[in-house]
């Protein structure tokens, strides 16, 4: 199953790690938070992306798949 | 009681008076039916095509079977008054002149989702509409299956916001939550909740009482019925009006005795919604699916008509600057990068930023989207666009010369 980088921006603090750890897959603005890329992480990036979860000191950062998707209220 | 074909919110007593009480409602309109099935009644409000009027324009029927039919356990309507939006005035008079449709809406809404709590949540600075909908519920007494609360919603944009409101009434705190959970999942006291606008649950009050397809008599082109919209910004008082959807913008601002040349751009959808230049709107149909092709929002009924003296790049300041204010203050991207482009805006009002600046904020405009808890930065940057695009040329200007063409003055002292 495909999934995608998600960030919870009410946990997120712009530390700016996970830019660090995965320049080609996330993106930071100005103030260090995090731009993501739509696309599904490819499989042989998984553990790369995993390593970023694991090292963001707010937990913000996740993997979900992509059935999660937004529907109203 | 009266004729079916004219009977809209707004009909009934006079807007200058008191709030309707329930013996005139009642007399008026007769009794809420009794013992119409729930999917009776979904399937008739989805047949109606009614959209939700709180802003997003979500189809009501589709959104009362998606929690109609949940497995099971309790549910909670909230019916959403907070009307944060500083340009918007149709619910709070809808609340302070006619409390019983919108308490009817609420208490259709909860009957037909075996609800069993009911809470009006309306602004705090809406006094007239609190005391109005506060006498309705004493009125109510005895009558009512469900309990219905009043909870009074704090002052600001986002208290509105469905995972707000839920977040304030379960604790106080009206910022947004993240989602999911949604709320029609995980809502008041953890249960599921409908979160309805009032305007939405009084047009339901009146489509359970009149069917489908007395809505849909009205309504000119794709989207049927009527709807409230506030009319400002231009000469004249402006205010609440009650309209067939499909009237065009131009008809709008003729009924506000506003002449033609006298406007120069109209805010379409409200602080989060859209400028356009009058040229491009004036023949434009006030339809909420025809807009959308357009890229423009009816969200929640908006018609601001920009005077041809007032600068748009000034107006469109103020609104940006309010709207970074009005962050809920928990998102990154928001918080700053909003307050970025406010600033940069009100630089380039006073005639105080280059054109540099310009192309900051349309940096950060198109950096914001989808990157925070709740809409607000998507529907402020969404204005913020929009703007560029009507006032592009007069923000160049500011920036070059650091005067405004349309008031010929020079403002970098203002």
């Amino acid at each position: 199953m495909d999934v995608t980088l998600r960030v919870d921006w009410i946990l997120c603090d712009g530390y700016g790690l996970c830019g660090d750890l995965l320049p080609d897959l996330i993106d930071l603005d100005e103030w260090r938070y995090p731009i993501l890329s739509p696309e599904p992480v490819e499989r042989g990036r998984l553990s790369d992306a995993q390593r970023a979860i694991d090292c963001c000191p707010m937990k913000a950062l996740k993997l979900e798949s992509e059935t999660v998707r937004r529907r109203p209220g | 009681m009266t004729d079916r074909s004219t009977t809209r919110l707004l009909s009934g007593p006079s807007l200058a008076g008191a709030a309707e009480g329930l013996g005139s409602h009642t007399s008026r309109l007769g009794p809420l039916p009794r013992g119409i099935d729930s999917s009776s009644l979904v399937t008739e409000l989805e047949a109606s095509g009614l959209l939700g009027r709180g802003g997003a324009g979500f189809p009501v029927g589709r959104k009362w079977r998606a929690l109609a039919e949940r497995p099971t356990g309790r549910a909670v309507i909230v019916a959403n008054g907070a009307e944060g939006e500083p340009a918007s005035l149709k619910d709070r008079v809808l609340m302070a002149h006619r409390p019983h449709l919108v308490l009817d809406g609420a208490i259709l809404a909860a009957n037909a989702i075996d609800a069993d709590e009911i809470v009006l949540y309306i602004g705090q600075e809406h006094k007239a509409a609190v005391e109005s909908i506060g006498r309705a519920i004493d009125e109510r007494r005895g009558g009512v299956r469900q309990p219905i609360r009043l909870v009074q919603a704090p002052i600001g944009y986002v208290a509105g916001e469905a995972s707000a409101a839920v977040n304030y009434i379960n604790t106080r705190d009206a910022r947004p939550t993240t989602t999911p959970p949604r709320v029609s999942e995980h809502g008041v006291d953890g249960g599921p909740t409908l979160v309805q606008n009032v305007e939405s649950l009084a047009y339901a009050a009146l489509i359970v009482r009149f069917g489908a397809h007395w809505y849909r008599t009205a309504g000119r082109l794709e989207s049927p019925g009527t709807a409230l919209i506030t009319v400002g910004g231009a000469a004249g008082e402006g205010g609440v009006r009650e309209v067939e959807l499909g009237i065009t913008v131009g008809e709008i601002a003729d009924a506000e005795a506003t002449p033609p040349g006298r406007i120069q751009a109209v805010l379409l959808g409200g602080y989060f919604g859209t400028w356009a230049s009058v040229r491009d709107v004036r023949q434009m149909p006030l339809d909420p699916a025809e807009m959308k092709r357009r890229g423009l929002t009816f969200g929640c009924g908006i018609v601001g008509l920009l005077p041809t003296g007032t600068c748009g790049v000034v107006a469109t300041a103020g609104i940006m600057a309010y709207l970074a204010k009005e962050s809920a203050g928990q998102c990154g991207p928001c918080v700053h990068g909003l307050r970025a482009i406010g600033d940069a805006t009100g630089r380039l009002a006073s005639g105080q930023a280059g054109a540099s600046e310009v192309v900051d904020i349309e940096r950060w405009a198109s950096q914001i989207g989808g990157r925070g808890a709740c809409h607000h930065p998507d529907g402020a940057i969404q204005l913020m666009t929009s703007a560029m695009n009507v006032f592009g040329d007069e923000f160049i200007q500011h920036a070059r010369t650091g005067r405004c063409s349309v008031t010929g003055s020079r403002i970098a002292a203002a």
